[in-house]
């Protein structure tokens, strides 16, 4: 559980997950880990509202290193259910229940 | 430069939006998961067979790796070292297709100390890299950084390598393993139990290293020392163990990002070495760096598809901003380059590998030739149109404005090398010459030691006195030995080289 958090996001009556590595954690909370908060909320939308509500609700600081413009910044991959969010429509893709997105950032130091 | 035809052109539109149910591109039946490069998008298991394959032609292509050679990982514990790691694992094991059959070791450095951790994260650290080295089976070495502070001086004297050896070595090499079944070894890699590790460091070397970093001044500085010193010890560490290869987990996307902050430090004549697929600058131990031709992409996803387990390690670049140090600038604008265009970092890769040298490790060059913190070869000579002249006339240049203002003019360390290279003094007395320079006779003479590049990150530094103690004696030994030189290069006939 240490390197990876779950933001339990609620769609409409279902429920969906994103799971955050380890790497962009450390964005999130410093060099400190194990300070990561269950998020849980009602969500409805697709991935572009997500990044939205990820950016207000769990990044505190230096949002810029995870998000840019309306998009992720480049360097961070998205998977939705393990499959690139390239091919599943990116920002447009509509969250469903038990989805799993996983950010993953392959920038040198987080 | 002349190709300027090559195939680039129609890849550099943007990348269209795929559609969302697009077939693997090689098996033409499951459904993709992964796009690598605009428009090849692969399905799981195709994806893990290439990614596999890739690895292992890279190492047969070569033949830089020798049967039963060990070999020394070094393992940051990121995701590209790990999944090299991984890859080497898979590779050696029993049931490998195209067995890999070199000993593998693993060495992690601990740079905890260089960026403040507390003791207690770096032995949280420590003993997560533990656990996953143990399940490996390979002897490992966790090393603090620490112990840069220890070296001797012999780790920037490159020894000799062993007689380059022609092709026909490598078959008769690999002849030679299979006959004595080295093949067949099931425990092959479990040599000497080396389990060099949890950190027992000093406070007071911690706080000498903290010293040390703390006195350079520019981030870019910081990271190209810390770079250097990592090095060093790697090698110390694989001569320690008597290995002769380490393998580096450089993605290519890391590559490029080097290839580019190279060039604007001013460090384009060590380009091939610093990124090429083969290092021998250190002699006996050669780096090598099988992961250059994956993508950051690549290895995160199959790190994550195949549940390749890293250790977060928070580095020197950890949260800081795009314009915090040249190399995270330039890591910023590769990776915009990757999602806008994506094969763009694959030209600038395959750039870096026209630059790929042959391997030639000339034992004549002396010491003196090389630089004495990255041992790359010094300039020949100082020939009027290389770049180095030209940047250091445009310093020069730049600088005579400088008298204009009121401003005492800091000492410049340009103008002390130019005096201790080629200056009248000839270097010789320099140290007696320049040592008006507040700097101290030290630095000045230790810059005609330096690249340009390493001139650069040493001039960051408020004092160089806190350099561990091997580089500053080593320093000194060849400065010595060049005013030797000097005193009897009046009574050497045509000014014959080495003989002192
Ligand atoms: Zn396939
Ligand atoms: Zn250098």
């Amino acid at each position: 559980m240490s390197a990876c958090v779950w933001a339990a996001c609620v769609c409409g009556t279902q429920i969906c997950y994103c799971s955050l590595s380890a790497e962009i954690l450390l964005l999130f909370s410093g060099i400190n880990e194990n300070v990561y908060e269950h998020v849980s909320m009602w969500f409805t939308g697709n991935m572009k509202q997500l990044l939205v509500w990820i950016q207000r609700n769990l990044l505190k600081e230096r949002p810029e290193l995870f998000v840019q413009g309306d998009t992720v910044r480049p360097g961070i991959l998205v998977l939705i259910n393990d499959a690139d969010w390239e091919l599943m429509g990116e920002l447009d893709y509509q969250l469903e229940d038990q989805d799993n997105i996983v950010f993953i950032s392959t920038l040198h130091g987080g | 430069m002349c190709q300027v035809e090559e195939e680039y052109h129609e890849q550099l539109e943007r990348v269209d939006r795929l559609s969302l149910s697009q077939k693997c591109m090689k098996c033409k039946e499951e459904p993709a998961v992964v796009v690598v490069r605009a428009g090849d998008a692969y399905c799981r298991s195709c994806f893990r067979e290439s990614f596999i394959h890739k690895f292992r032609a890279m190492l047969g292509k070569t033949r830089v790796i020798f049967p039963g050679e060990k070999v020394l990982l070094a393992v940051s514990g990121g995701p590209s070292s790990c999944s090299m790691l991984r890859q080497v694992q898979e590779g050696v094991g029993h049931n490998a297709h195209k067995k890999l059959r070199f000993l593998p070791g693993i060495v992690h450095i601990d740079e905890g100390g260089a960026l403040g951790q507390s003791i207690e994260m770096r032995r949280k650290k420590t003993s997560d890299l533990q656990q996953m080295f143990r399940s490996t089976g390979f002897p490992f070495y966790i090393v603090p950084l620490e112990q840069v502070l220890d070296l001797p001086g012999s780790v920037l004297v490159a020894p000799s390598a062993r007689s380059d050896r022609p092709d026909s070595a490598y078959k008769a090499a690999v002849d030679l393993f299979l006959q004595s079944g080295g093949g067949s070894d099931p425990a092959g890699p479990r040599q000497e139990n080396g389990q060099e590790s949890l950190l027992d460091v000093h406070e007071s070397r911690t706080r000498l290293l903290e010293q040390l970093m703390d006195s350079v001044q520019t981030q870019t500085a910081k990271l190209d020392l810390l770079n250097t010193l990592r090095q060093h010890l790697l090698v110390h560490t694989a001569r320690k163990h008597s290995y002769s290869k380490l393998m580096l987990g450089d993605s290519c996307t890391r590559l490029a990002v080097r290839l580019l902050t190279s060039i604007s430090l001013g460090r384009g004549a060590q380009l091939a070495q610093d990124t090429g697929f083969s290092d021998c600058r250190y002699g006996d131990v050669v780096a090598v760096r099988p992961m250059r031709e994956y993508s950051a992409k690549e290895i995160a996803f199959y790190n994550h598809l195949f549940k390749v387990p890293t250790v977060a390690v928070p580095n020197l670049e950890t949260k800081t901003s795009d314009k915090s140090s040249i190399q995270r600038l330039t890591e910023s604008f590769v990776t915009k380059l990757q999602t806008d265009f994506p094969s763009t970092v694959s030209t600038i890769y395959r750039t870096g590998e026209k630059l790929q040298t042959a391997c030639r490790f000339s034992s004549a060059a002396e010491d003196s030739d090389r630089c004495l913190l990255c041992l790359s070869s010094l300039e020949p000579g100082a020939e009027e149109a290389s770049a180095l002249q030209a940047t250091l006339l445009s310093e020069r240049l730049s600088q005579t404005r400088g008298p204009l203002s009121s401003v005492p003019v800091e000492p410049e360390p340009a103008a002390v090398g130019r005096c201790c290279s080629s200056g009248p003094c000839g270097g010789a007395d320099c140290n007696a010459g320049c040592s008006s320079s507040p700097t101290g006779p030290q630095v000045a003479g230790m810059r005609s030691l330096l690249c340009y590049s390493c001139q650069r990150t040493v001039r960051d530094m408020s004092s160089v006195h806190h350099l561990p103690p091997y580089v500053l004696s080593e320093a000194h030994r060849r400065q010595k030995r060049s005013a030797m030189k000097e005193q009897i290069s009046q009574f050497l006939l045509d000014g014959a080289e080495e003989h002192d």
